[in-house]
């Protein structure tokens, strides 16, 4: 099996797979919890806070003019990766999780009533479902999720029933984290527009490793964090509808999102995008999260698919030889991403001793405890998958889950 | 402090120096779960998990007749069963005053608060620290 893309040269750009840990080279396979950054997203970071950091959007001095250039460049740059129509429909948020919250308090504190329903599904992470309970608390709405089937595919039959049912908001995954499977969210956004829904995304896992279109998909929302596609930590990206967002009212209050304050005649607010984007903001990280977009970009979306597609074939076909091993997820259209759990073993031990041996997994529920509810375990073993990964990895990490085993069983 | 809490500590230090990588010493770890009984059904009740641990933890303490505190433990892990179960062999018995006030220094000395991840340590931290309680418990009453 020979991979699409050129491990050896995209690894070079990784400074921390150079690093050892317990006396063992590292093999990194915690893409899904965060990515690793190559030199291109470092140095933007330092290169920035080194010679331009300033205040955005406020300054009549150069730095602060050469800070909300780079600034909006790389909102522009994010606005064209995903292919949003407008550049104000880009909202910064701090991540995926703040993203949902923004769209929960202010969409949702206008929009649903008591009754009213907030439909999600069974494989969600926590991000994507706790806001939207304490919506439902808030207002006296109700949260029902949609089943999925024993290999990890949505129930799409329970859609189709429970969007009978009216849903105000659908809100979805579109790669799971910890089943890897990949929706067909052009088609599930499709049907719950057909119902009258307004629509969001969670893309966190789908971002980093697949061509992401939101006018393709129609979707009302698009989430995703930074740090999971090669960018920095603290940085996430809110697209919305401009329609919709106009029609928003803020969240958050503070400097940057105002037109004129008053003490006397009250605040207005500015335009969007900014109205959305209280305070300072994470310069730094928005700057370095467009160059990991054209980073991402100049290596080539669908290579990288298609590279860790390959990989996460290759863990399948030499872990399922294991006695007693099991994949939690199995669905036809599957991401990087697999998981696993052991007869009689707790998943939590063979992640230390992978650990021991240079190896990094998760273990545990992946902030999806209603999936592990599902199907009654504690908990999996998940490996996965990103560019820089490589089948000899594929290859240690078997290895190291069969030695795991040996001392455990 | 307590001579049997500190011989206890010295031999487990010994006992560990001989092993030579980590992964020796979590075989050693994995042997000790293994050796511990487990508890029985009816004993693995939510009140007596300890918090901070991946794994469950079930912790359970009495009283015997020399008013020495006697520890129950058990895991679903099986490295931190016996994490756990080297813990009760080094507070198993002993006074309930000499458990609240223990210096449980071993863990250091072989180097435990290191090797686990922070998770894991939380884990071990949270061990000790609900003994620890029992022996404050036990000396109020």
């Amino acid at each position: 099996m020979s991979s699409v893309l050129d491990t050896a040269s995209i690894r070079g750009q990784f400074p921390i797979l150079n690093r050892e840990v317990h006396g063992q080279p590292l093999v990194y396979l915690d893409h899904a919890a965060s990515s690793q950054k190559p030199i291109a997203v470092i140095e933007a970071q330092r290169e920035y806070l080194s010679h331009y950091h300033s205040n955005v959007h406020r300054g009549v001095h150069a730095l602060s003019q050469q800070a909300t250039d780079a600034f909006e460049r790389a909102r522009s740059t994010v606005q064209y990766h995903i292919g949003a129509a407008h550049l104000e429909e880009i909202i910064w948020v701090a991540g995926a999780t703040d993203g949902i919250n923004l769209v929960s308090q202010a969409w949702g504190r206008e929009h649903i009533e008591a009754g009213d329903l907030i439909l999600i599904t069974r494989m969600e992470h926590h991000a994507n479902i706790v806001p939207w309970q304490m919506l439902a608390k808030e207002k006296g709405a109700k949260v029902e999720a949609v089943n999925i089937l024993a290999d990890g595919t949505l129930d799409e039959k329970d859609f189709q029933k429970k969007l009978k049912l009216n849903p105000k908001m659908v809100a979805f995954m579109h790669v799971s984290n910890t089943l890897g499977t990949i929706n067909d969210a052009q088609r599930l956004t499709k049907m719950a527009k057909a119902a009258r829904a307004t629509v969001l995304i969670d893309g966190s896992q789908a971002l980093p490793h697949m061509m992401v279109d939101v006018a393709e998909l129609d979707c009302d929302f698009y989430v995703f964090s930074g740090h999971k596609a090669y960018g920095p930590t603290g940085i996430g990206v809110l697209y919305g509808r401009k329609s919709i967002l106009e029609a928003m009212n803020p969240w958050r209050g503070g400097g940057e999102m105002i037109d004129v304050v008053s003490l006397e005649h009250g605040t207005t607010y500015a335009e969007l995008p900014h109205k959305f984007e209280a305070g300072t903001p994470h310069i730094s990280g928005a700057v370095a999260l467009g160059v990991a977009l054209q980073w991402l970009t100049g290596v080539g979306v669908k290579s990288v698919m298609e590279h860790e597609t390959v990989l996460s074939a290759q863990a399948r076909h030499q872990l399922g030889k294991i006695d007693g091993l099991r994949f939690i997820g199995e669905a036809p259209s599957i991401s990087g991403v697999v998981s696993f759990v052991v007869e009689g073993v707790h998943p939590y031990d063979i992640g230390t001793l992978l650990d021991q041996q240079g190896i990094a997994v998760r273990t545990g529920h992946h902030c999806t405890q209603p999936i592990m509810d599902h199907y009654e375990i504690p908990g999996t073993v998940r490996a996965s998958f990103g560019a820089y990964n490589t089948l000899q990895e594929v290859d240690a990490l078997v290895q190291g889950v069969e030695r795991a085993l040996k001392m455990l069983r | 402090m307590n001579a049997e809490l500190q011989t206890r500590q010295e031999e487990i230090v010994e006992e560990f120096s001989f092993y030579e990588d980590w992964m020796e010493k979590y075989e050693q770890l994995i042997e000790m779960g293994k050796e511990l009984d487990a508890l029985p059904e009816q004993s693995r009740l939510d009140e007596h998990l300890i918090r901070g641990c991946q794994s469950r933890v079930w912790l359970l303490a009495s009283k015997d007749e020399n008013e020495s505190v006697r520890f129950q433990a058990d895991s679903d892990a099986i490295i931190t069963k016996g994490l756990v179960a080297l813990m009760v062999r080094v507070l198993d018995g002993l006074p309930p005053k000499d458990i609240a006030e223990s210096d449980l220094w071993f863990i250091e000395k072989i180097g435990l608060d290191k090797h686990l991840s922070p998770t894991r340590a939380n884990g071990l931290n949270s061990m000790v620290l609900q003994m620890k309680r029992y022996g404050v418990a036990f000396q109020a009453r």
